[in-house]
């Protein structure tokens, strides 16, 4: 029971070629620099763009001579797509009613899940006067609210300023975990598809370069954009706060200490650290003001031109951009020991449930 | 403070005069109406003459509704071969002088036209009867509406239609729920327009429904009319015409047309 598909198709100048498959209750992230193709493969999962070549396939059943309004499958669009005219609730309903399904039964229904999204005092505000947080939460709302197999979101997060993404990703990491079927989230942001998904394709000019888990992606990037992708550092592991503004994010065998206000609770948690971030050592740093020291081995140098990305094997494994001078000054080269240091206000919470 | 926009001075004097030449007619007939004689407005003859004018215009508006829809839908979504040409057929009678309109309604409905015959067997009978000046206005308000909605139709968010696509909804119930109502401006511009333009109706009204009081005599036939006698009714009767435009606008305008 899962999703599986092959389309090729042209979208402008750009020709499509993409295998996929996706399991219920394992979200796939599609991963991808602008103009890769992306969303081309939602609209043709969804049915809105004909595929020349190549089948789609759901929990067995072929779409391929379905059309868009037979489809077992939800969307929330990049630009969000809502009714401008009709309010939050008639937004949400709509699908529901289009199946036949009485007025007041689809109104309830909505209803309910306008309120699980925290919007349920919004329901009579029309489309167009929700601000671009409640937008993309309706969005959400609707592209489910008649219970689809397949649910796809095309980059629901970008179009939100920092302070709504954070809520929304939460949100969004919610009704994932109460979504049954087969969830597909297009995004160009690795912490999205390192929180909300289980698997990533990384997709680049119309095809798939690399697929797996973050995690695999990380330890071996195939492409640039891959490296590039994963380049920034992602740690994931279970917070226990000390107080005094620190905690450690315990990653099994590795720990780390954070930076966090006293309020967050213990539990599972991802963190983010920017290369540019890391300092690098040859020789173990006397202690300092910064609480993380790290000890591993050079995996690979790559020189970008205006810095040089050092990836260590190390425990956590760890990315430091340094530049050209400090590379050569320090000697580094893969197989060469040495300490990664970064500070704990350096390290950024950005997820806990 | 720079507020012209940096429009060239001859430009501005151009659309003064342009603008002047449009205001001085109607400052004209306010200027020579006989005011003194404004009741005689309410004397039988004009006042059938509104009435006539109230009532075709309106079925005219409507029935450009009820045919103009659809054809500004099937223009702006369809594709086919020789979507050029009917495009160009429909839209033909803006650009026909009105006469013409008429004499070609009187070929194809008249009681020796092409279907006179067929629709005088079945009791219809559309020259110089008030059905024949409605059919005439619109036949000739009717492509006013479908230039309006066409237009309207492409300005549409194709992401709505898409959305509601996904969502399972029907043909139909997408037209319905969706575009309609994103429509209703268009569609309402377009029943003004197409409204004033049977309101103005004249040629091809006289040409094919003639000019019988009551039944075919609308306003603009009634002036027409009055002019060759008595200049001062004509002139009265113009200056209702341009009362019941502008009111009718007025009506819309805050209604429908600013959003």
């Amino acid at each position: 029971m899962s999703l599986d598909a092959t389309i090729r198709c042209k979208a402008g100048d750009l020709s499509v070629d993409v295998s996929l498959k996706a399991a219920p209750e394992q979200p796939l992230a599609i991963v991808g620099p602008n103009g890769a193709g992306k969303t081309t493969v939602v609209r043709a999962l969804a049915g809105l763009h004909e595929i020349e070549a190549g089948h789609i396939e759901v929990d067995g059943v072929s779409l391929d001579d379905v059309p868009a309004r037979a489809r077992p499958i939800g969307v929330v669009f990049q630009d969000r797509g809502l009714f401008a005219r009709m309010s939050a609730l008639e937004n949400v309903a709509f699908g529901v009613r289009a199946r036949g399904v009485r007025s007041a039964v689809a109104r309830e229904r909505a209803q309910g899940l306008l309120d699980m999204m925290g919007l349920g005092d919004r329901a009579h505000v029309k489309a167009a006067a929700l601000s671009g947080g409640e937008a993309q939460r309706v969005a959400v709302a609707r592209a489910i609210a008649h219970e689809p197999r397949v649910l796809l979101l095309d980059e629901p997060l970008a179009a939100l300023d920092v302070r709504a993404r954070a809520e929304m990703r939460a949100l969004l990491a919610k009704v994932l975990a109460g979504f049954g079927g087969i969830a597909i989230i297009v995004t160009h942001d690795p912490v999205d598809a390192m929180t909300l998904a289980h698997d990533v394709v990384v997709m680049e000019h119309g095809r798939v370069t690399q697929a797996g888990t973050m995690d695999e992606i990380r330890t071996a990037p195939r492409t640039a954009y891959a490296a590039e992708l994963v380049g920034v550092n992602l740690l994931s592991g279970r917070v226990e706060p000390l107080g005094d503004g620190v905690a450690t994010l315990d990653m099994g065998g590795a720990e780390i200490t954070v930076a966090c206000s006293d309020e967050i609770p213990a539990g599972d948690a991802t963190a983010l650290l920017r290369p540019a971030d890391v300092i690098l050592y040859r020789e173990q740093p006397t202690p300092g003001s910064a609480r993380n020291v790290v000890r591993g081995v050079v995996r690979s140098i790559a020189d970008t031109g205006e810095r040089v990305r050092v990836r260590l094997d190390s425990s956590p494994a760890i990315v430091a951009d340094v530049t050209r001078g400090s590379a050569t000054r320090l000697g580094l080269a893969v197989g060469v020991d040495v300490w990664a240091v970064f500070k704990a206000v350096e390290v950024r919470l950005i997820t806990t449930e | 403070m720079r507020n012209d926009s940096g429009i060239p001075a001859a430009m501005k004097a151009v659309a003064a005069v342009a603008v002047a030449a449009v205001a001085l007619p109607l400052v004209a007939l306010i200027a020579r109406a006989p005011w003194r004689d404004v009741a005689r407005l309410a004397d039988p003859g004009p006042r059938t003459a509104l009435l006539v004018s109230l009532e075709v215009s309106a079925a005219a508006a409507a029935l450009a509704l009820v045919f103009g829809l659809p054809v500004a839908v099937v223009l702006a979504r369809a594709s086919f071969p020789g979507r050029s040409i009917v495009r160009s057929l429909a839209l033909l009678p803006i650009v026909l002088p009105p006469v013409v309109a008429g004499v070609g309604l009187l070929a194809a409905f008249g009681r020796h036209g092409l279907l006179g015959h067929a629709l005088s067997s079945i009791g219809i009978h559309l020259p110089f009867t008030t059905a024949g000046a409605i059919l005439a206005s619109a036949f000739v308000a009717t492509p006013l509406l479908i230039l309006t909605v066409e237009a309207g139709v492409r300005a549409l968010d194709a992401r709505e239609g898409e959305a509601a696509e996904t969502l399972g909804a029907s043909r139909w119930y997408a037209f319905r729920r969706v575009t309609l109502p994103a429509l209703r401006p268009a569609i309402a511009a377009g029943l003004v327009v197409a409204w004033a333009r049977a309101l103005g109706e004249f040629g091809a009204t006289i040409t094919f429904a003639g000019n019988f009081r009551g039944r075919t005599q609308t306003l603009p036939l009634a002036v027409f009319e009055a002019l060759q006698t008595d200049t001062g009714s004509a002139i009265l009767m113009s200056l209702l015409l341009v009362a019941v435009s502008l009111l009718a606008l007025i009506a819309l305008r805050g209604r429908f047309l600013t959003r």
